[in-house]
């Protein structure tokens, strides 16, 4: 599985979107699922997966599908 | 001392502010009862030797790690440290702390914020921290020290009160907010603690201090440790969100 597989299945597995929805509109709180707690478990499920630890300010900037592949470039995760 | 009476056999805790008083017999009744301990203190190589010999002595790890609490990077890289070396962490102990007194009118903005960086925030850093790794396994126990004048305030101290009484609200809306992810957060009041730093009141201040304990004594570190103790072990299993007293009835 590579990075974007990885990356997508716990977007799919966490706030139940389905595939065909992860694009640039999936930004926080444009779902229901997307919400405060959705998104610290969001973030944990990353950060278990990639095996990284986010700096807090990434992980309020972490507000998009998009936006959080540009974060975890950061991390050397590449996609 | 038998592996079976070991209470934290097999967990990884770390302490910061290790160095010294409360912090230094956390660590060492931590080790005694099995724990791999990740030691922390500021002054590079001040724990070194402590390490080894605590090591040697419960046949188990004491480990140090050097940064200062203040500072947010330095401090994510000792949990990345352990993530990678141990995979878990199971204690976390917020013990480091400074104390500084100041009257009222004499409170400068610096004072505030030296005591409230390292006495509030690190701890909130801290926490976050340790909870990305607690939340990983669905268990943990976070400790904060705080302070019998946190609960109660005390003359002179209305910054260093204000500071653990923070520590206070910080444990009971942590121990609220971590208690679905099988996280317990309890906080250690103690009271007058034969420390380094209790003594830098003065001695004619410290006998006035002990004529208002019941227990007409000063409590020690190695008491205060085995509250610690009782936290990050299993027998506290359902006990979250509580500030224990350690102060042998004393009157603040």
């Amino acid at each position: 599985m590579n990075n974007r597989d990885k990356y997508n299945k716990i977007f799919i597995e966490v706030l139940g979107v389905e595939d065909n929805k992860l694009d640039e509109n999936l930004t926080y709180q444009s779902i229901p699922a997307w919400d405060s707690v959705g998104h610290m478990s969001l973030i944990s499920s990353i950060e278990e997966s990639f095996d990284i630890m986010m700096d807090t300010d990434d992980i309020i900037e972490f507000n998009s599908y998009e936006k959080g592949m540009e974060i975890l470039r950061k991390y050397d995760i590449e996609f | 001392m038998t592996s079976s009476s070991r209470l934290l056999e097999g967990k990884v805790a770390i302490v910061t502010g290790s160095n010294r008083g409360i912090g230094c017999s956390i660590v060492e009744e931590f080790a005694k009862n099995g724990a791999i301990v990740y030691a922390n203190a500021r002054r590079e190589d001040s724990l070194n030797e402590m390490s080894v010999e605590l090591s040697q002595k419960y046949n188990t790890k004491v480990i140090p790690v050097y940064f200062d609490v203040t500072d947010e990077s330095l401090l994510k890289q000792a949990f990345l440290r352990i993530n990678r070396e141990q995979k878990r962490l199971d204690i976390l102990v917020n013990n480091a702390g400074i104390m500084k007194d100041a009257l009222i009118g004499m409170v400068s903005s610096t004072l505030m914020r030296n005591i409230f960086d390292t006495n509030v925030f690190a701890t909130i850093n801290m926490l976050q921290y340790a909870v990305k790794l607690m939340s990983r396994q669905k268990s943990g126990s976070i400790i904060n020290i705080s302070s019998i004048v946190g609960v109660n305030g005390n003359p002179g101290q209305i910054v260093y009160s204000a500071s653990k009484g923070a520590v206070i609200s910080i444990t009971k809306t942590a121990a609220k907010e971590l208690a679905p992810l099988g996280i317990r957060v309890n906080a250690i009041a103690p009271g007058m603690i034969d420390t380094d730093m209790f003594r830098s009141i003065g001695e004619p201040h410290i006998q006035e201090r002990i004529s208002k304990i019941g227990m007409g004594r000063l409590g020690t570190s190695r008491e205060v440790a085995d509250t610690a103790v009782y936290l990050g072990s299993d027998l506290s299993n359902y006990v979250t969100g509580q500030i224990i007293g350690v102060d042998g009835g004393a009157l603040v």
